[in-house]
């Protein structure tokens, strides 16, 4: 009896969906999310510009983090993890193509916590060329220069390329992950909450380097913190129980939300 | 990937494009839109192919190192079962040996004497070393660190060492003697007595013991009514897992308790254990079929006795949640 | 009570001490009669008349536990990183726990395993007795397999997965992520495991003895018959006296100087790693 109901739902969807098309980088169609019978993420559609910065907030468990992992297939590795609808990368089902890899070089990811490889700096940020088929020192070393500055510390790390990154301090290491992210020369960046595990000073180095990096990148960052999502992105997602709540431009969202829920979340009520 | 079902699921669920020809001809502009865009990033997805095969390559590399571990198991395993069990005769369990029958129970039953006498003077004293490493000494004091270091090196000693030294001082006062043996052998066990119960013992909870403090108990009363209970199952995976170091033994004992093939008449006279016996069998070459024989039902009785050490510290675990 | 179980905690120590004044006491005589340099770099040893040169036996177990661990490492090692990163569940289990029978069997069957099996193999194929380096290091790389194995699962299997996802985020395949990313993360465990399959190696006495030849001659070859510190003990403890008995025990101080050393190692690594 449901099919009916849901059959009508896609159709109107995807129509929506058509006139989007040309607007977005990512373009997220319908999407359901499944971990076994658990549905993560219910029918979310939503639209990331090239060259700004979308934010997807929402209280704990809303699934934002779940939902940016769909962008790079990183759910892939969850065990019993079902994925329905549509996720368009310039317009091309990411779901379609079978090389994972290629879509990664592509959607570069910064995690919550940074995590380094416990090897020197420079193998760091050398490591997404090399697996590339990088070879040439000299085009590594110009890769790794360019990504670090690009960073923005490479000023600080320059001269201690060849020491462990797990002695840089945390703020250090998670724009070490993002320079490492970016060296694979990657059009869309992905943050899962960059900032959750550092200090303010580092937090406001991190939010400016997205306020940069948004020239060159497109960005989509999840973040707990409505100050930041409000400082950085151009556009604002509210998530909750897996349900996207509201989309609009950043500015709409927090200072006349259309929706009750969303008005309750950003000044407070709950979350 | 293969958790990723899109093709399975109901096809109302997706969106049209996806699941049928007709939805994708009513969608005509879009497949054009889709087929320019797949286009325009089309040359990024070369120059990946020598990279997947370097993948192939470590895949295939951990598979046949795993490959080549399972064999080398089955054929051990395999060979020593089969030779055994068909090697198997009733008179090798005679109660007497002689030189004809060359019987193992005079060293089976050895081998338990052998064992018990070095547990009970081994599982005492490493279960309070840890007793006291665990509940009375303050963690990381200088003494802890000189015990552990000491257990350590005891752990690292190669067993031929200590049967040297066993020759050298236990068997000036008892000869060659179970006494000796046991002593000897007793040493040995001691470190992974005392750090399987030491771990077994820190892995029980603090709020234990304040519960038991809490009710004005002493700190004695604590250990042997709270602590050791608590910690029991772990602390006797650790003494299983020594009985089968023990009846595995072989250096460590040829000189000290010797390899006379009778029964044990008291402390003081020589035994052979059941792995001295399969020495002494395979090293005189004149009694092969019987070694066979003898090596499977070692080989049953060290496996048995560690799989039931992995049992008992299995059951610890759960008792511990 | 308390004072029991102080005394108990010490005799770990006493006993490290006795064994330690038990070889010295018994091996310095020997070191001093025979001249140390002498008896270290000496290459024969006959008993009989009186030579005691111990650098045979030093060469052989080195030897032995060289080819043990380029035999057994490699496989340990990648059989350790299959059961942790590439292993399907099912499976896993299975082969973990028949790693661990292959841990159970005591030294003397595996001694028996190569005399019957590996020694007449390896004599078919190249000829001669078959009881030489090449079987006695092919028995140590089996006998050390089980701890290499279950110590580089342990440590693989113990780096965060942050590490791993990094490395797929950046697009590399499972196989590049485990191997460039996870496994130099677990370097310290896995070097522990080596080190400790080394151990086990340069202590063995009994399989070896059973396999390796024990002519008390230089080694000269994969194919010939060499013998080890351990079975230089084994071999003529059991009637041994005076002079050569001491020389026995200045063998034993050496293999003991030996794995001290390997167990030094071992600390310093664990140390490094706590830090």
């Amino acid at each position: 009896m449901k099919a009916v109901d849901k059959m009508a739902i896609g159709e109107m969807v995807s129509e929506t969906a058509t006139d989007k098309m040309a607007t977005g980088k990512i373009d997220i169609l319908n999407l359901n999310l499944f971990y076994g019978a658990f549905q993560a993420l219910r029918g979310i559609t939503l639209t990331a510009p090239e060259r700004a910065v979308t934010a997807l907030i929402g209280p704990s468990g809303c699934g934002k983090s779940t939902l940016l992992k769909t962008i790079n297939r990183l759910n892939d590795l969850s065990e019993g993890c079902r994925v329905e609808g549509r996720v368009l990368l310039d317009g091309a089902d990411i779901y379609d193509d079978a090389d994972v890899y290629t879509l990664r070089r592509r959607v570069g990811m910064v995690f919550q916590k940074p995590n380094p490889f416990p090897m020197s700096v420079y193998d760091n940020v050398a490591f997404g060329p090399r697996t590339h088929g990088v070879r040439s020192r000299a085009s590594l070393d110009a890769a790794v220069e360019a990504s670090l500055r690009r960073a923005a510390i490479w000023d600080e790390v320059k001269d201690r390329l060849n020491k462990s990154a797990l002695l840089l301090s945390g703020g250090q290491q998670q724009r070490l992950c993002i320079a490492r992210a970016l060296a694979v020369e990657p059009e869309v960046l992905l943050l899962d909450e960059p900032t959750s595990a550092l200090d303010p000073i580092s937090t406001a180095k991190i939010e400016e380097l997205a306020s940069e990096l948004k020239k060159t990148y497109t960005i989509v960052i999840v973040t707990h913190n409505m100050q930041q999502a409000a400082r950085i992105s151009d556009k604002t997602a509210f998530l909750l129980l897996g349900e996207l709540v509201e989309l609009g431009d950043t500015g709409q969202i927090f200072t006349a939300p259309r929706d009750k829920r969303t008005e309750d979340y950003i000044t407070g009520r709950f979350g | 990937m293969k958790q990723l079902n899109v093709a399975a699921l109901p096809s109302q669920l997706q969106s049209p494009p996806q699941s049928s020809q007709s939805s994708q001809q009513s969608q005509q502009p879009r497949v054009i839109a889709l087929g320019s865009a797949t286009a325009r990033t089309a040359p990024r997805l070369q120059s990946r192919r020598p990279r997947r095969m370097l993948s192939a390559l470590l895949r295939a590399m951990v598979t046949i190192s795993a490959a080549i571990t399972a064999l080398i198991i089955l054929l051990v395993v395999g060979y020593i079962v089969a030779q055994g069990v068909s090697h198997l005769s009733p008179r090798l369990f005679e109660l007497k040996y002689t030189s004809e029958n060359v019987s193992m129970t005079p060293a089976i039953i050895g081998t338990l004497a052998m064992t018990a006498l070095a547990l009970a003077i081994s599982a005492p004293i490493g279960i309070f070393s840890a007793v006291y490493l665990a509940e009375y000494a303050r963690r990381g004091n200088r003494l802890v660190r000189a015990v552990r270091l000491a257990a350590e090196t005891l752990a690292g000693i190669p067993s031929i060492v200590y049967g040297l030294f066993g020759a050298l001082l236990f068997n000036r006062l008892w000869g060659y003697s179970l006494l000796a043996g046991a002593a000897t052998l007793a040493l040995m066990l001691l470190p992974l007595i005392m750090r399987t119960a030491e771990e077994a013992l820190l892995a029980v909870p603090d709020m234990y013991r304040e519960g038991g403090f809490g009710l004005g108990a002493g700190r004695l009363r604590v250990v042997f009514s709270i602590t050791l209970p608590a910690a029991s199952r772990g602390v006797v995976a650790g003494v299983i897992l020594a009985v089968g170091r023990a009846v595995g033994e072989t250096a460590a004992l040829i000189f000290t308790s010797g390899t006379a093939p009778e029964l044990p008449r008291s402390l003081l006279s020589s035994v052979r254990t059941l792995s001295v016996h399969m020495y002494v069998l395979s090293n005189e070459g004149l009694f092969i079929d019987q070694a066979y024989a003898t090596a499977f039902i070692l080989l049953l009785l060290t496996t048995g006795i560690n799989a039931l050490s992995v049992f008992a510290a299995r059951r610890a675990g759960r008792a511990g949640k | 009570m308390r004072a029991v179980f102080l005394a108990a905690a010490c005799v770990c120590m006493l006993a490290v001490a006795l064994i330690t004044l038990f070889l010295l006491a018994n091996g310095l005589p020997a070191f001093g009669k025979i001249g140390a340099l002498k008896f270290l770099t000496g290459t024969l040893w006959r008993p009989g008349n009186d030579i005691y040169g111990v650098a045979p036996m030093i060469l052989g177990s080195l030897y032995v536990t060289a080819g043990a661990v380029a035999l057994g490492a490699p496989v340990g090692v990648l059989t350790g990183v299959y059961l942790a990163r590439f292993c399907p569940r099912r499976a896993r289990g299975t082969l973990r726990q028949a790693v661990n029978l292959l841990s159970g069997i005591p030294s003397v069957v595996y001694g028996f395993f190569g005399l019957v099996a590996l020694a007449p193999t390896i004599s078919r194929v190249f000829g001669g007795s078959g009881r030489n380096m090449l079987t006695a290091s092919l028995l140590l790389g089996l006998m050390i397999l089980p701890t290499v194995i279950s110590v580089t699962e342990t440590s693989v299997s113990a780096v965060p997965d942050s590490c791993y996802q990094g490395a797929l985020a950046l697009g590399a395949t499972h196989e590049r992520a485990v191997f460039s990313a996870v496994l130099p993360a677990a370097r310290s465990g896995v070097t522990t495991g080596i080190a400790l399959g080394v151990a086990r190696a340069i202590g063995e006495a009994t399989a070896v003895v059973m396999v390796a030849g024990n002519q008390p001659a230089m080694p000269s070859g994969l194919l010939r018959g060499l013998r080890t510190l351990t079975a230089n003990i084994v071999l003529e403890m059991g009637y041994a006296a005076d002079l050569h008995k001491g020389a026995l025990a200045a063998t034993a101080v050496t293999l003991f100087v030996f794995t001290l050393g390997v167990n030094v190692l071992l600390s310093l690594g664990r140390g490094r790693r706590r830090v």
